[in-house]
């Protein structure tokens, strides 16, 4: 019998293990899905908790009811793996000897990173979005907001789901001007970035996007502490932004197992070879989903993509056969802009987001880089999608591989020249 | 990708003036590129840029500032007084690297 353990029953973990027991023989084949709890949130709907549009009973469902008949569920936190041995070693005592092994442990906001994110102001006026206490909380402190300095705050990327925080940004604007408060409201958007977002025509679009809403960028701000006293955040190179409500993206780090394996980088994300995802420390070992390194968003639509392609070389990879399929860094995201509408962007590790329409060329229905009610109709009933078809791992008719029919390229002369480092 | 020419170097760069063949790179250009950006080479500017060419030699891409003030012992708090504002993208231009691809 050959062992399959995988660490991690989130977005990635569990469509991995939804097909490949399909696709392994039960005589042949034992897979065991590690983690530490039995609750699976649906997260890009925390982004919406503190505007009231779902409740937590929306939001989650038993990881169990997502695991497949034949593959064995265990309930543990991880102490660390045994590259050397092939063995997972269990907090509670229990060790899980595997032939290979998949790290599919995600990635966690850490506000213990930063010095004074913890502090006195922590869920008074300090709050994140991406944990559903925090979600929750920032729903009970925005009903008391009603005037003051609104700062949204990117800590260090690589984070999770990058938009989200300009998708909170649109929608917090939104709120404010429904609830009749937009003019008592200094809106702040304080990035590590140099603009909007990381790639050029999707800053320069989302850029607008702010400017348009009144929203003060504050670009290439890494913040060093937070001074609570003062209510600021406080950079490296010592600029100051003040806040009366502050909404972070704390700093983003990979599983602490990791790094006690030895087998992580700096942020306990998990070195691969960006085509096939196996690690560059074990051939027995592959981290799909944010775990890894790959320099790609960190979201479900990418670890949706990497996971068809993982596969397919994962079964060619245990007949000593090499991986003939190569991930390309696919992605595609909605952006929430507010007033019910939302952009869609589609992108990957060699062609940023462009204009045009997805998925069919010309067509559509859905435009790329444009706000419509399509997209944020496609954004709601995407909750649908993700449990019914997305973590039981059956087929959803999108290629994995970006495709440039139907989109608009840049030629080089309009691309957008960044000037900034004089 | 063009050629360009610097006190007495020739090499190739792309649109933002990185160097696209890292093994183009010699220590004089890289004092002739920080000059270009108004910075003077003292032997701190030095060890960072020597620590990112060892750090992509080894690795294959270039190291983001957490790391490097994880590896080379220079704090994040100096690399921005050495670097000012843009640290990540200035000690990538005078190592003669691409910019870091910390953020996706």
């Amino acid at each position: 019998m050959r062992r399959l353990v995988v660490l991690g029953a989130g977005t990635a973990g569990t469509m991995i293990v939804n097909k490949l027991r399909r696709k392994l023989p039960a005589d042949e084949w034992e897979i065991t899905v590690v983690d530490r709890d039995d609750v699976h949130p649906y997260q890009p709907g925390f982004l919406f908790m503190p505007f009231g549009t779902y409740d937590d009973s929306q939001l989650s469902r038993p990881r169990r009811d997502f695991v497949p008949d034949g593959v064995e569920f265990v309930i543990a936190e991880v102490d660390r793996v045994d590259a050397e041995a092939r063995t997972v070693l269990l907090e509670d005592g229990r060790t899980l000897d595997y032939d290979y092994l998949v790290i599919a442990s995600g990635t966690s906001p850490r506000p213990d990173q930063t010095p004074g994110m913890l502090d006195a102001e922590w869920r008074r006026s300090i709050f994140d979005f991406y944990t559903r206490d925090g979600a929750q909380a920032l729903a009970e402190a925005l009903k008391e907001f009603d005037h003051g300095r609104l700062v949204v705050h990117i800590t260090e990327m690589p984070i999770k789901c990058p938009v989200a925080p300009l998708e909170f940004t649109f929608l917090a604007e939104a709120w404010l001007r429904e609830h009749h408060l937009r003019d008592r409201v200094e809106l702040v958007y304080v990035t590590p970035l140099p603009g909007a977002f990381t790639k050029p025509v999707a800053s320069d679009r989302l850029g607008a996007m702010l400017e348009d809403r009144k929203v003060v960028v504050e670009s290439d701000f890494l913040v060093e502490h937070i001074d609570n006293e003062r209510k600021c955040l406080v950079s490296y190179d010592e600029r100051e932004v003040p806040f009366d409500l502050l909404v972070t993206v704390p700093l983003n780090m990979g599983a602490d197992f990791v790094a006690r394996s030895g087998l992580g980088d700096e942020l306990n994300y998990v070195p691969v070879d960006k085509r096939t995802l196996l690690s560059t420390q074990s051939d027995r070992i592959f981290a799909v989903g944010d775990a890894n390194d790959i320099p790609a968003s960190k979201a479900g639509s990418v670890a949706h993509f990497a996971v068809e392609v993982f596969v397919d070389n994962f079964l060619r990879h245990i007949d000593g056969q090499a991986m003939v399929r190569s991930f390309d860094g696919h992605a595609n995201c909605f952006v929430e802009s507010g007033d019910k509408k939302a952009l869609l962007i589609d992108f990957n590790y060699d062609t940023e987001p462009l204009t045009g329409t997805y998925p069919l060329p010309y067509v559509g229905p859905l435009g790329l880089l444009k706000e419509t009610r399509a997209n944020h109709l496609g954004k709601l009933a995407f909750r649908w999608i993700y449990w019914n078809v997305l973590l039981p791992g059956r087929p959803i008719p999108l290629p994995n591989h970006m495709s440039m029919v139907g989109k608009h390229p840049v030629d080089d002369a309009t691309t957008p020249q960044p000037k900034e480092l004089t | 990708m063009t050629t360009t020419t610097l006190a007495g170097h020739e090499f190739h760069v792309n649109d933002e003036g990185f160097l696209t063949v890292p093994s183009e790179w010699s220590e004089e250009l890289g004092a002739a590129l920080a000059a270009q950006i108004g910075i003077e080479m003292t032997e701190r500017h030095w060890e960072v840029v020597r620590f990112l060419r060892a750090d992509f030699a080894e690795a294959g891409e270039t190291a983001t500032l957490r790391r490097v003030a994880a590896r080379s012992g220079v704090p994040v708090k100096e690399l921005f007084v050495l670097f000012p504002q843009k640290p990540a993208k200035k000690m990538a231009y005078v190592a003669g690297l691409p910019k870091p691809h910390g953020c996706v």
